[in-house]
């Protein structure tokens, strides 16, 4: 096969795993990037704006490209300026755009993050919105600038797995973006799912880091996303919904 | 209020005067010398009631003695947890189950708070206080060395304090708006924003216009505790000053909001009144600000009755570890959003065991006392300090606190926030 790989910004990716931010540690990190080949990691600003313990930054290898998140944002002005304090943090470009107005269900605002994006994007970063799979929001983010929309499975955090599935696929079907699927996905049977349907990399965090064994649910992960993306590539078989298929064709019978 | 409880409560300073005895005695035996704590004083803000309203009016209503077995185990079988089952969890009947509530509250912890655990501390910039609540150590008529620390002994405890490591800090004054002014409070909070990362308040309740300008200083969450829900218990505790009045108190968090804050916490203070209405009261004033305001941030503490200087008699009654346990177990169970704080008013061995079930937040390196920081964390002696407002009984440092946290399995935080305006 050859090299299948895709790209951020001006940045190329052959790992579609991506480590989200919810619940950190150094295990899960060093989880992700050996045992997953993670080459993207999401760090919160919120949590790396610390100085004395546990700062998540230290353990970041180099060669992992860092995604400082806008987590705590309640709207697209907060959500700009945390982007900006990521930059001076030394966070890079790179900016994953979370906009949250309920701290309930920490569902994302698709309105604020639109006007974020755009913001973001003339400035010159590469912005990655956290989204609510809405066809016209995944359009105006893409035309606000974005380099890929990341619409969520299921509630973050909630191990539930890939409940918005529809309307994932009429995304990857319409927006001419990197499809990265991001919060919900509890096991690797839904990562692979999403990759199945054409999902350019997860995104995920809890089911790693709330799994018995981290490093071995980090190369499940890895394996499912692999053979996903392999099934995606390959095309899939059609799969009857209802009745089946008769070995002569029933229209035979036509000239 | 038993006698019983009266005695447990009232003791005579020798300091005081004829007349301030006098006056005291009067307050305590005579309601009718008393102001209607229902009435709000000028100068306060009155906001829409409807919260308030609402709360109290199904605190009253609640029946825990009716509730099954079989509510209970409806309840820990469903989805989501609404009103009815919350009240169920906390009723006796829930308290047979309550490793069953312990290991659901631990899953929903896990899910919306990972293994962490968020480490801050509190400091007491002043112990005036302009009430009588007849529980607290600071109260008007209790016979303790008063302090309020100015700008410099402000600034020189929190170097103490931000040198351990600590970035989020709880400013903390006695009620008194005369010796604490608002302007006061700013100026701490000001100085707050130059040593810590996070800077929360838990003083005397405000106006909103308050509120904003000590968002501006930099605060942006606070705490008040409403210590009983029971109007009428309430009105038998504090006698005298501000805080007497049972709505304004009430409405605090929502002028906060208003005011711009990013967060807000409550807590009943448990041993005060009946300690079912009281959790169930305090869930519910967060389940519908959290309707009203769903962008806030909401925090529960769990306080329970401790002994003060001059009277080592005073205890959370009715309410045991097991009980405080149940309480916890409901609120993440109702609230799975929601922070949990326990303070060093508990043991470490509590402390090490519940942030596993349902708490989010711990405090470490504390003292209730007034510019004592250096003395406490040296093990020296200081001179012209202030006493404290209660008993803690978990005195572990800073750092200790973190190993120890750490050692258990769960990830210490000190710093989980960026302030953004």
């Amino acid at each position: 096969m050859e090299k299948d790989s895709f790209k951020l910004g001006n940045k190329e990716f052959t790992s579609r795993f991506i480590l989200g931010s919810g619940k950190y540690s150094v295990d899960l990190i060093k989880a992700a990037v050996n045992e997953a080949g993670a080459q993207i990691i999401t760090c919160s600003v919120r949590r790396t704006n610390t100085q004395k313990h546990e700062n998540i930054l230290e353990y970041i290898p180099d060669n992992v490209t860092l995604l400082p998140n806008t987590s705590g944002a309640r709207n697209a002005e907060e959500a700009v300026r945390i982007a900006h304090l990521a930059r001076e943090l030394g966070c890079g470009d790179f900016v994953k755009i979370e906009i949250m107005g309920d701290t309930k269900y920490l569902l994302p605002d698709n309105n604020e993050t639109i006007k974020a994006t755009e913001i973001l994007a003339k400035e010159g970063y590469t912005v990655l919105p956290y989204m609510y799979p809405d066809l016209y929001a995944a359009r105006a983010l893409r035309d606000a600038g974005a380099a890929a929309v990341m619409p969520l499975a299921s509630p973050i955090g909630s191990n539930r797995g890939l409940s918005t599935k529809e309307f994932i696929q009429i995304l990857i079907d319409e927006i001419d973006l990197p499809i990265i699927v991001d919060a919900g996905i509890g096991k690797p049977s839904e990562a692979a799912a999403a990759m199945e349907m054409g999902a350019t990399a997860i995104m995920s965090n809890t089911a790693i880091a709330t799994a018995e064994n981290i490093p071995l649910m980090a190369s499940a992960f890895a394996d499912a996303i692999s053979a996903g993306r392999k099934a995606y590539l390959a095309g899939c078989g059609r799969v009857l919904e209802r009745g089946a298929e008769a070995s002569d064709p029933l229209l035979g019978f036509l000239r | 209020m038993s006698e019983e409880q009266k005695n447990q409560f009232f003791v005579d300073g020798k300091q005081l005067s004829g007349a301030a005895l006098k006056r005291k005695h009067e307050l305590e035996t005579d309601p009718s010398t008393r102001t209607d704590c229902m009435k709000f004083m000028p100068g306060m803000d009155q906001i829409d009631p409807t919260i308030r309203e609402t709360v109290l009016k199904q605190m009253n209503d609640y029946d825990y003695e009716k509730y099954t077995d079989m509510d209970v185990r409806r309840a820990l079988h469903k989805r989501t947890i609404d009103v009815e089952d919350f009240k169920a969890l906390l009723s006796p009947a829930a308290f047979p189950h309550l490793n069953e509530m312990a290991e659901r509250a631990h899953y929903e912890t896990g899910l919306h708070f990972g293994n962490t655990v968020y480490l801050f501390t509190p400091l007491y910039i002043a112990n005036y206080c302009e009430n009588y609540c007849i529980y607290c150590g600071f109260n008007c008529y209790n016979d303790i060395h008063r302090k309020q620390l100015d700008k410099d002994e402000i600034r020189h405890e929190m170097e103490v304090i931000a040198k351990t490591g600590i970035e989020e800090i709880l400013i903390l004054t006695g009620e008194s708006k005369k010796k604490s002014s608002v302007e006061y409070i700013g100026e701490a909070c000001k100085l707050a924003k130059e040593y810590f990362k996070n800077v929360s308040l838990e003083v005397y309740p405000a106006n909103v216009k308050d509120y904003k300008y000590w968002h501006e200083c930099g605060a942006d969450y606070v705490t008040v505790f409403q210590e009983t829900y029971d109007s009428k218990k309430y009105e038998t505790l504090h006698l005298l000053g501000h805080k007497r009045i049972f709505p304004y108190r009430f409405e605090a968090q929502e002028r906060a909001i208003l005011g711009g804050m990013r967060g807000v916490g409550f807590s009943a203070l448990l041993g005060l009144s009946d300690f079912r209405k009281d959790a169930f009261a305090t869930g519910l004033h967060v389940y519908y600000l959290q309707r009203k305001y769903p962008w806030v941030e909401y925090s529960l503490s769990c306080p329970r009755l401790r002994p003060i200087i001059n009277n080592e008699k005073i205890n959370p009654l009715d309410v045991g570890e097991a009980q405080l346990t149940q309480i916890l177990c409901a609120y993440r169970l109702f609230l799975p959003y929601a922070g949990i704080t326990v303070s060093s008013r508990e043991t470490k061995r509590f402390r090490d065991g519940i942030v596993k079930v349902a708490a989010t937040k711990v405090s470490a390196g504390v003292s209730t006392g007034i510019g004592d920081h250096e003395a406490k964390y040296t093990h020296t002696e200081e001179k012209g300090t202030g006493d404290e407002q209660f008993e803690i009984a978990d005195t572990r440092s800073f750092d200790s606190m973190y190993n120890d946290m750490e050692s258990e399995g769960m990830q210490p935080v000190t710093n989980d926030y960026v302030y953004v305006g």
